[in-house]
């Protein structure tokens, strides 16, 4: 019988390696997975390549993960925010290192990693210093660019409900990266806040089939990057 | 002009029953001056068509949220949606027009709004596929800096974000088109002069509201 559910976060990021890829989900603190980025920090390892689309906020989640000194390379599309003071000083120094890549296309990059397509092109940053040295090629009379697909060893993600095959519905804006990320992971791993039994979800709403999805943590009351930075609480 | 009357000039010209991005900061204040009775449907590119206005305090949901990280409300017939089909909208055409900010725009349409070059940490979001796919790219600038520096060029000297992308230049003295001979003077701000927006553009720019009918 498939039961994709394991007991608590620190389960769920079990087996994680030393300079892993790992692919968090959300956009800004939406859909951040909190709770498993937490349980990442504690579990220890590092000279992690993550993807996200920010750095994150304060000294909470992946802001927090990058501060404890895990993370070797961020491949990001906008590592730049108001509350982001973890990242700038780190890079600055020449401690971290920064793939910066335009938001559709690190998308598009993720998507094509699950799709088993390793290469695509795209009329995104042509002509811009982004794609330097990146491969050209004419379609149509107008030139778009070569990029390659993007895989994980383990994808972090948000949902809000999942049932026991790990089919995944989400919850508004905390949609984002994730139904992508949880293909090209070869371990994705979600946290939602309800879980229900097989059979719970009707077929036709499912967003992310659980064909995708390895394990599945419920943590009831999920917490909120902006309200965890407004309460001035750190991690660890 | 201020930004708001600059928002609401812009307002006038998008068409009834357009998909639109609005780019964060000054450009999404152009929302608020929708006229009665056109219906615009916003898109944001975190996810969501048919975004609407900030919700009432309390009543927001931070997994509800716009480009900026602004909190936002969904109107009746809004969708929900993941990345890469956010991005499909985007770069596939799908959308009629986006209004992005500028660090400077030049003669033949090249955008410059991304970095400022140097020490800056270098952010990139998704300016550069709105302007690879949108069906009309409009910018939303003051003609110059807050130090008087004419901010439509002959060429971009900041990084690019594309090249040749800019219908339509809205600033506060004047509504500017790009056209095949460079920048053509479509609109002006009451109580400002031709001769004064050419002064304070750093390429040569043409009279052209004589042949216009706008809209």
């Amino acid at each position: 019988m498939i039961d994709k559910r394991v007991a608590d976060p620190e389960a769920a990021v079990g087996g994680v390696v030393e300079g892993a890829t790992v692919m968090i989900g959300g956009f800004g603190e939406a859909g951040s997975p909190i709770e498993l980025i937490h349980a990442l920090i504690d579990h220890g390892a590092s000279g992690l390549t993550v993807v996200n689309n920010n750095t994150g906020s304060g000294e909470v989640g992946l802001a927090a993960l990058i501060r404890a000194g895990r993370v070797a390379k961020m491949i990001c599309s906008y590592p730049r925010s108001a509350n982001s003071t973890v990242f700038p000083e780190l890079y600055r120094s020449g401690r971290i290192e920064l793939e910066l890549v335009p938001q559709g296309t690190l998308a598009e990059r993720i998507r094509a990693g699950g799709a088993g397509i390793p290469g695509f092109y795209t009329p995104t940053a042509v002509g811009t210093e982004l794609v330097e040295g990146h491969e050209v090629r004419e379609f149509d009379g107008r030139d778009h660019v070569l990029e390659h697909a993007l895989t994980a060893d383990l994808a972090l993600i948000k949902a809000r409900r999942a049932d026991w095959h790990g089919n995944l519905v989400y919850n508004r804006t905390a949609r984002n990266f994730s139904p992508l990320m949880a293909m090209a992971a070869t371990t994705t791993v979600v946290q939602v806040a309800e879980v229900v039994a097989t059979g719970g979800i009707d077929p036709e709403v499912v967003i992310t089939p659980g064909i995708f999805v390895d394990r599945v943590v419920h943590v009831a009351s999920p917490a909120h990057e902006s309200d965890l930075v407004a309460r001035g609480v750190t991690y660890p | 002009m201020s930004r708001e009357q600059m928002s609401a000039r812009a307002a006038l010209d998008i068409a009834d029953g357009s998909y639109v991005n609005l780019g964060i900061g000054i450009p999404e204040m152009i929302a608020q001056f929708i006229p009665e009775g056109i219906e615009v449907i916003l898109h944001t590119e975190n996810g969501l068509l048919g975004m609407g206005p900030s919700p009432a305090d309390g009543d927001g949901d931070p997994e509800l949220i716009n480009a900026g990280k602004r909190q936002v409300t969904a109107l009746p017939g809004a969708s929900y949606f993941h990345h890469a089909d956010s991005f499909a909208m985007i770069r596939g055409g799908h959308l009629d027009l986006c209004v992005l900010g500028a660090l400077e725009v030049a003669a033949n349409g090249d955008l410059a709004n991304w970095s400022t070059g140097g020490d800056s940490i270098p952010a990139v979001g998704g300016a550069m596929d709105l302007v690879s796919g949108v069906k009309a790219v409009y910018v939303m600038t003051s003609h110059c800096t807050r130090d008087g520096i004419p901010k439509l060029v002959k060429t971009c000297s900041y990084p690019l974000t594309g090249v040749g992308v800019v219908n339509r230049i809205y600033t506060d003295l004047a509504v500017v088109e790009v056209g095949p001979d460079g920048f053509e003077v479509v609109d002006l701000t009451e109580g400002v002069t031709f001769d004064e927006v050419a002064a304070l553009t750093a390429s040569p720019i043409q009279d052209a509201r004589s042949a216009r009918v706008e809209r």
